[in-house]
């Protein structure tokens, strides 16, 4: 029966669509971070910067704010040595963040860096970051965190200040300190 | 007449009677095994009846601890649930499968097919849904409570801090999902492939057009729903980073991925309705259809709009400013072709000889309260404006005067209009004005002050409320307590016209166009097993 062999067609190409759509919305994770960091939406900032800046930008000073946050269930005492910081684009700056671990175990953590206001994320370049490894605290250990950074000279003008927020996980269950060391 | 005989016949034959018997089998395993369309449908339409009891009965909850400010009948995490349940169980339990029952009956019988393409994935699509419903609502008894984070189940309310029972809530997704894409494709497979000689595309109902179209967007848009949930599933247990920020993941990436089904889904429950309508204005008009192929170019190009609006939904998570203006254009360009519609609906009705029977009186309703939901939808859709609108009782009053009056509207008027194919009888004409008057008293009187409490700030989902928002809330509670006992009325009616009633003819809308009515009523068993001719 023709018609038969008609459905069969069909419906084995709309099985077809349904797979490729499937597959689609898993896609749509590494599409979302390409554009993320390719636009800098939604604060992210991208990895290492390899770059580098022609000069520093002497004449124009912009105020770049430090935030440590704790995520839900986080007890670490997490902060910055200053509440911020005026540099000028192109130069190199370096601040410094305070963890410490007050419980009696081994916690790992991990900070996610996010830069406000959003449109300023894909000119905030960081050479150097704490947020690039997990850190693993013994009981009652402090550190000192360093973040190198540089602001693109080509910050859109109107941008005279920036927030640079960290949040600190614990994942401790997901990582455990023993096997991160 | 056998020789027409469908493999799923065939199949259903074997196990009860033989092949010289036409009728159905008897007994409860006739509805279990059934691979007939009319049965199917049937069994699809009266399981959304039960779903929008059982959701409207969380509505009530809600309604009910709403009645006055404070806290009185239940705790605010029994509150998250009801208002969860209530979302779910209406879009995925109620309004979807009822489309998808009133396809199943009406979409064979418009285009001269002797059933659906392909009866026996039917039978199983249908079957899925208690299955899965059953599951989800199972929740609600289990000791952790049932799902709590809003139908739209953002990350990481459900996956970090969800209850034990979203693993439920994933696998019932799952089932749903699966049942609505076998669906798609029957329909799909159907209509382009079981059509009667002479019934181009061109000739179609709209009701069928628009069934085609929605079945491209379930085709499309459920399987990422499915990848959504599954990623979810993958965060909670298998130790992923989807959504969870502290891997890495995003919890922004949800909302980009479930609106990416989310915005589809809504044209999904009001595309048939926009299509039964299309059928029912004319005939109560005595007129053909005002710009039937405009009709069929608007649907696709709502269809198309639908993939690239997404982000409407998600103005204040921080998109930029180009992104905002970007999904405030293309929102606001859907007025067009939902313009184009109600301007084709209002000039079917222009000069027609117009009469007022219950299925005129819904779909009459459903033009005038679907354009003041869609008139909200366009203040929603302005970036600055939406600030101010995000997340309040202003949106809940919009997107109910789509659904309520938009897509419960159209399926109470397709079935008045079709009962009496189904029955052999006439419907109650009195009662049935009555169970219209009422509900749309009812309905606005419950809908139309959350406007006005969604503009002075009343947020959504929150089970106690400022007193200021009080006496509208309570305006709104009773509107809801009498649209819901109203329903009751709509089973009685339904249940007295299949009893008896006044034998309806072949066709018993004068003004009503389509090969459904060539046929007796009640439709016999099997129909068009030889396929009739259209000029």
């Amino acid at each position: 029966m023709s018609e038969g062999i008609a459905t069969k067609k069909l419906v084995t190409r709309l099985l077809l669509l349904v797979v490729v759509m499937f597959a689609f919305g898993f896609a749509l994770v590494p599409i979302y971070d390409v554009m993320c960091k390719a636009f800098g939406i939604n604060g992210k900032t991208s990895g290492q910067y390899q770059g580098a800046q022609q000069q520093v930008d002497e004449a124009r000073q912009v105020k770049v704010q430090f935030m440590a946050t704790n995520a839900a269930d986080m007890v670490w005492e997490f902060r910055p040595v200053s509440a911020d910081l005026v540099v000028h684009p192109g130069a190199v700056n370096e601040m410094t963040f305070i963890a410490q671990n007050p419980t009696d175990k081994p916690m790992t953590a991990q900070a996610i860096p996010s830069v406000s206001p959003s449109e300023a994320a894909a000119y905030f370049h960081k050479t150097a970051c704490f947020c690039f490894n997990q850190q693993v605290l013994q009981p009652g250990e402090r550190v000192e965190m360093k973040v190198r950074f540089i602001v693109d000279r080509d910050l859109p003008k109107d941008v005279y200040h920036l927030t640079l927020g960290y949040t600190l996980f614990d994942i401790t269950a997901r990582h455990a300190p023993v096997a991160a060391r | 007449m056998s020789a027409v005989i469908e493999p799923g016949h065939a199949g259903h034959t074997d196990h009860h009677h033989d092949h010289g018997h036409h009728g159905p089998a008897k007994g409860l395993m006739r509805w279990v095994l059934t691979t007939n369309h009319k049965d199917i449908g049937t069994m699809y339409l009266w399981f959304s009846f039960a779903m929008f009891l059982i959701g409207g009965s969380f509505a009530m909850v809600i309604r009910a601890e709403l009645f006055q400010p404070g806290l009185q009948i239940v705790e605010p995490a029994f509150f998250n649930q009801m208002t969860t349940m209530h979302g779910l169980v209406m879009v995925f339990g109620a309004v979807m499968p009822a489309f998808v029952g009133l396809a199943n009956w009406m979409i064979p019988l418009m285009v001269g097919a002797p059933d659906m393409a392909l009866p026996r994935m039917n039978n199983f699509s249908f079957w899925l849904l208690p299955a899965a419903f059953g599951l989800l609502i199972s929740t609600l008894f289990t000791a952790g409570g049932g799902p709590n984070f809003g139908w739209t189940f953002y990350a990481p309310l459900s996956t970090t801090y969800a209850p034990e029972s979203v693993t439920f809530f994933i696998f019932a997704i799952h089932l749903m999902g699966i049942s609505s894409i076998m669906g798609a494709i029957n329909v799909i497979a159907t209509i382009l492939n079981l059509r009667a000689p002479g019934m181009t595309l061109m000739k179609m109902p709209l009701f069928v057009w628009t069934w085609l179209i929605t079945a491209f967007l379930l085709i499309a848009v459920m399987p990422v729903l499915a990848g959504c949930v599954t990623m979810m599933l993958m965060d909670i247990h298998f130790g992923t980073s989807f959504f969870s920020a502290a891997g890495g993941g995003d919890p922004v990436l949800f909302q980009h991925v479930f609106w990416f089904f989310g915005h589809p889904e809504v044209y999904i429950m009001i595309l048939p309705a926009f299509g039964a309508v299309s059928s029912i204005i004319p005939a109560f008009s005595r007129k053909p259809l005002f710009g039937y192929t405009s009709m069929v170019y608007a649907t696709a190009s709502i269809a198309f709009l639908s993939f690239i609006v997404w982000a409407h939904h998600m103005f204040v998570v921080g998109i930029p400013l180009v992104g905002e203006l970007f999904f405030m254009y293309a929102t606001l360009l859907i007025a067009v072709p939902t313009g184009v519609k109600v301007f084709n609906w209002v000039t079917t009705m222009w000069q027609g000889s117009l009469t007022f029977e219950t299925p005129m009186l819904f779909a009459v309703a459903f033009v005038i309260l679907f354009t003041i939901g869609g008139f909200s939808g366009l203040m929603l859709a302005i970036a600055p404006a939406d600030f101010q609108y995000h997340d309040t009782y202003f949106v809940v009053a919009h997107f109910h005067y789509v659904l309520v009056p938009g897509a419960i509207f159209g399926i109470f008027a397709s079935a008045y209009y079709w009962l009496p194919k189904w029955t052999g009888h006439m419907y109650d004409e009195t009662l049935g004005k009555l169970h219209f008057w009422l509900s749309f008293v009812g309905m606005n009187m419950a809908f139309f002050p959350m406007h006005f409490v969604g503009l002075a700030g009343m947020p959504r989902r929150i089970p106690d409320y400022n007193l200021q928002f009080a006496d509208f809330n309570m305006v709104s509670s009773i509107g809801a307590f009498s649209f819901g006992a109203t329903q009751f009325l709509f089973l009685f009616i339904v249940i007295k016209c299949i009893r008896g009633g006044k034998p309806a003819p072949a066709k018993p809308w004068d003004g009503a166009d389509g090969l459904e009515w060539t046929i007796p009523s009640p439709a016999p068993y099997h129909t068009f097993t030889t396929p009739p001719e259209v000029k």
